[in-house]
């Protein structure tokens, strides 16, 4: 006898990155984001951005969910009309990079042990003030997350993320 | 020499061979329905606008082609939403095109205006809001490509009025650019290869069939595949009239509603052959006592559809008539005598029932004299409640686009409409109306519509004074406290009602009245009937699964 799950939600839940290739289109952004939003998903972040071919964009969308519910967005996204490609990057070898600009506070006494933190992320400063710093990063979602850890005792004052962007590794052979 | 953008539009329409366009005016489309003053197609005006979206709707159903309505902006256009809505859960290809107010006023809540691309995002296939009369042609073609390929479904297309009175001058570009949009229809070899196997192996298969077998015009490979290989086929409300329920494979409807053998069939079947069907939760009941033996074959167009509720043992993505077609080929000829048998025996013992001694007018009664007297060959369009279950019931569907209802949205108020666009799109064809005195009055007004267009309409009007669905689950799961559902006291006279609109009506308070009524109404051929059956006003649906249940928990209401 087959025993069926009566609840398509049961399930591990799990983060998924979804890259796709969109038309440039007014409105796309909202049907996409109408999709998750209409399942009750909460989109950790999202970036979107033209192509090589400013006809399309690439929406890298990360969500948390279990494998069942992420295969039907997966396939409703692929309904929809302007949407060209889905991928999902999960379990697939993938480059995930994530930027973030960190407002960190930093009077000019306490800046030495900041810039040494910048230097062994390699970050970088990109403006100074009076009292403060920004601090750019870019890498993994978990070397963001580390040196927004670090910087954390100094005084994070402002914090503006990408979300993250992906892609799949070439093929070696 | 340049086109104007109502020019460039109404040349699209011609095209795309639209004849008749559902529809009423506005501020926002003056310039239009100026252009269509003297066009050649009907612009057939309605009394709402909801009206003129399920007249599409049911023009649609009956026709295969698209249907087509026209509204104003702001409530023009939000008027049409239920009706959209309605076409996207069954997968009806509907282009509806609204005004919408000039390009510069958009987003400054300017009068009569609504975001209607925003509104229908979720209820439509998809829409446009076209910004550009050089984008006009493409847009309308895309649209109507859109709405009929693939899982069809609804598409909406806004047009500012400065587009529509824009010009454009040389040739109009109108290559369609679709780069996202590649329906699958062909069935991948090797699964149709597999489901073959499984159902020669299968000792008692079942298939399900749904409204997508109608669709793609797959009723002849559908009952070739059936008799060949001997396999039982039961439909779903929305696959009513794609095999013969005078057949003896026929198992009639399944689940909450479904006959008692249908229900039987598919729980002790052991392959589960799913037709464009999408596993309705009114169809499954409770899940997981939904075909416990069963290996499950699942054939739709639309990926979405399969694995959405029960997992496929075997999915096949492609278009059911070029999926069966390839499958009747593959399959062995048997005869299944022992499943056969046990099918017979549940059909002998468990047929459809009511009490036929009652001197009441029993709606199951008019339902079976509707069948008689049009030979069972109406197309019946049906409002939602009981009275859609009875006519699902007791009416023999042979063939396709018979039976014109809302299956998954469930709009009340459907029907009327619905039966006045199956009129247009089959003007030979006898259409009768199965309606609720609840659901009639939600649309009543297109009485008037149907009269103008001296449309020869049936109206069966089950009057039971309640809004008998909900009174059924009142009294049997709450307590018989009938919150809200009598109607009786505000209903008006139905015939007279009827009659101030131009049309026959008919009154019929006891049984030996229902022939003689249903064989007049039959003779009015310049204008519709209405006949106002007062008919059991406690008389229930059986068999019924009450909802969340397994579908072999049936109650009957003459055991």
């Amino acid at each position: 006898m087959t025993v069926r799950n009566s609840s398509a939600t049961a399930g591990e839940t799990r983060k998924h990155i979804v890259s796709a290739l969109v038309e440039n289109k007014a409105g796309v952004l909202a049907r996409v984001a109408g999709l998750f939003s209409a399942r009750g998903f909460n989109i950790d972040s999202l970036a979107v951005g033209e192509t090589e071919d400013p006809a399309f964009s690439r929406m890298t969308i990360v969500v948390a969910g279990d494998e069942a519910t992420l295969e039907q967005v997966r396939k409703q996204l692929q309904k929809l009309i302007n949407v060209v490609k889905v991928q999902d990057f999960s379990g697939t070898p993938a480059v995930e990079r994530d930027l973030a600009l960190v407002r960190v506070n930093a009077p000019p006494a306490k800046r030495g042990p900041i810039l040494e933190l910048v230097q062994i992320f390699r970050a970088r400063i990109v403006d100074v003030g009076a009292s403060d710093m920004i601090v750019e990063i870019v890498g993994s979602e978990d070397k963001v997350q580390a040196l927004l850890d670090l910087l954390a005792p100094h005084g994070i004052l402002e914090v503006a993320r990408t979300g993250r962007v992906a892609m799949a590794r070439s093929q070696r052979e | 020499m340049s086109k104007k953008g109502t020019d460039i539009l109404i040349e699209a329409l011609l095209e795309q061979g639209v004849e008749v366009i559902f529809g009423i005016p506005g501020g926002a489309v003056i310039p239009l329905f100026d252009r269509l003053y003297d066009a050649p197609l009907r612009m057939i005006l309605v009394r709402h606008e909801q009206g003129a979206g399920h007249m599409a709707d049911g023009y649609a159903r009956a026709s295969g082609r698209v249907g087509v309505c026209l509204t104003t902006s702001g409530p023009g256009a939000t008027n049409l939403v239920t009706a959209l809505a309605t076409a996207y859960m069954d997968s009806v290809p509907v282009v509806a095109i609204t005004g919408q107010v000039r390009t510069d006023l958009i987003g400054n809540d300017a009068f009569q205006e609504a975001d209607i691309t925003g509104i229908t995002r979720p209820v439509t296939k998809h829409n446009y809001l076209v910004r550009d009369v050089r984008e006009l042609a493409r847009t309308v073609k895309e649209a109507f490509h859109i709405a009929a390929t693939g899982s069809p479904g609804p598409v909406l297309i806004d047009l500012p009025t400065d587009v529509q009175a824009g010009e454009v001058t040389g040739k109009v570009d109108k290559e369609m650019k679709l780069p996202g949009y590649k329906p699958v229809l062909k069935g991948h070899a090797g699964q149709i290869k597999r489901a073959a196997e499984a159902i020669n192996k299968a000792e008692r298969p079942v298939i399900y069939a749904g409204g997508g077998v109608i669709i793609s015009g797959a009723a002849r490979e559908l009952a070739q595949l059936a008799r060949k290989a001997s396999v039982p086929v039961t439909t779903t409300l929305m696959g009513l009239g794609c095999f013969p329920e005078d057949d003896p494979l026929a198992l009639r409807m399944l689940g909450m509603h479904g006959t008692v053998y249908a229900n039987y069939a598919v729980t002790e079947c052991d392959l589960l052959i799913a037709i464009g069907a999408r596993f309705d939760d009114r169809v499954t009941g409770k899940l997981d006592a939904f075909a416990p033996h069963a290996r499950i074959v699942h054939i739709d167009v639309s990926p979405v559809s399969i694995g959405k509720s029960v997992p496929a043992d075997i999915p096949v993505v492609g278009d059911a008539r070029q999926v069966l077609a390839e499958l009747v080929e593959l399959v062995e000829p048997s005869d299944r005598k022992e499943w056969l048998v046990q099918i017979a025996e549940w059909k002998e013992r468990h047929p459809l029932a009511y009490d036929r001694a009652s001197d009441l007018v029993k709606p199951q009664y008019v339902v079976e004299q509707i069948h008689e007297v049009t030979d069972g060959r109406a197309i019946i369009a049906t409002d939602v409640g009981q009275n859609q279950m009875w006519a699902a019931q007791y009416y023999t569907y042979r063939e396709p686009r018979s039976f014109l209802s809302s299956g998954g949205l469930g709009t009340m108020g459907y029907g009327l409409p619905a039966a006045i666009g199956a009129q247009f799109a089959c003007p030979d064809r006898t259409v009768f109306l199965v309606a609720g005195d609840g659901s009639l009055q939600m649309n009543i007004q297109e009485l008037a519509t149907a009269v103008v267009n001296k449309l020869p309409i049936k109206i069966a009007l089950l009057d039971n004074g309640y809004l008998g669905m909900v009174r059924q689950w009142q009294e049997l799961f709450f307590n018989r406290r009938y919150s809200s559902t009598y109607l009786r006291d505000g209903n008006p006279n139905f015939v007279k009602v009827a009659e101030a609109y131009g049309a026959v009506g008919i009154c019929v308070e006891r049984r030996d009245g229902v022939r003689p009524a249903l064989e007049a109404a039959m003779k009015v051929k310049d204008r519709p009937a209405l006949i106002d059956f007062r008919v059991d006003p406690e008389e229930n649906v059986f068999p019924m699964v009450p909802a969340g249940q397994a579908i072999d928990r049936m109650l009957s209401g003459m055991a």
